[in-house]
């Protein structure tokens, strides 16, 4: 299985790329594993993944859930809490 | 309408193109976004100067996250025509960021929707933030008003994520 992982913001630079198509074992078939698995590869992507909270991931360009299966030929992006719109907070 | 785009827009021009020729609309609502030249420092109440920002987005999605909320806000309330430009790339103090418009029969959903797709736009649609500092780039944190301010939507959500 072959899926394609983008990492944006900080977690780009943490993980010292934008994207990368990955192979994961046949266990890996949910967003929590892979991201432990691709984690365990290391060189820079388990400090992109270091704290969970704020970890948010979208299948196919749709937020999911950490339970979310993985199929072959999905894209996968991991990224922070976004923080778009004007400067200022919603409530000022 | 959805765009997303590095140029800067006229909000002057834009307006006037904006529902041209629906009579049935009774009134626009429209929110403008600019970059500020001070940010929180982290301490509540204080300001730290911030030179420029660059926003990052995720082509594609983010057309497809703004195209939900904007679907959300025309099943909520009767809108005859709705707006959003988005920008991203490198922006300086004064700078606009966000154009939201919304067009209705009557000023209420109007103003209602326009406040729901800035509030929810800013918690959903995938930008970030990174600002350029005297101490460096810095990655802006989600700020928990923002959280509190797309929440008060969150009643009525049917899809939920």
């Amino acid at each position: 299985m072959t899926v394609r992982i983008l990492y944006f913001a900080y977690f780009r630079e943490r993980a010292g790329r934008a994207s990368e198509d990955v192979s994961p074992p046949g266990d890996v078939t949910t967003v929590a594993q892979l991201m432990a698995w691709l984690a365990a590869r290391g060189e820079g992507r388990e400090k992109a993944f270091a704290d969970a909270a704020l970890v948010r991931v979208a299948v196919n360009q749709n937020y999911v859930k950490m339970d979310h299966p993985i199929k072959p030929g999905d894209e996968v992006a991991f990224f922070p809490p976004v923080t778009g719109g004007a400067t200022g907070g919603g409530a000022a | 309408m959805i765009r997303v785009q590095r140029e800067d827009f006229d909000v002057g021009q834009e307006l006037a193109r904006f529902g041209a020729g629906n009579a049935k609309i009774g009134g626009v609502c429209v929110f403008v976004g600019l970059v500020r030249d001070m940010t929180d420092d982290g301490n509540a109440g204080r300001t730290k100067p911030v030179g420029a920002m660059t926003l990052e987005h995720y082509p594609g999605m983010t057309e497809t996250e703004i195209g939900r909320i904007e679907a959300e806000a025309r099943a909520r309330w009767p809108l005859e025509d709705t707006l959003v430009i988005h920008r991203y790339g490198r922006l300086a103090g004064g700078d606009r960021i966000v154009l939201v418009a919304t067009a209705s029969a009557h000023r209420e959903a109007a103003f209602e929707s326009c406040r729901f797709l800035i509030d929810w736009l800013k918690t959903k649609a995938p930008f970030w933030k990174l600002e350029e500092t005297p101490q460096g780039g810095q990655w802006v944190d989600a700020r928990a008003s923002d959280d509190a301010a797309a929440a008060r939507w969150a009643k009525a959500v049917k899809s939920g994520s």
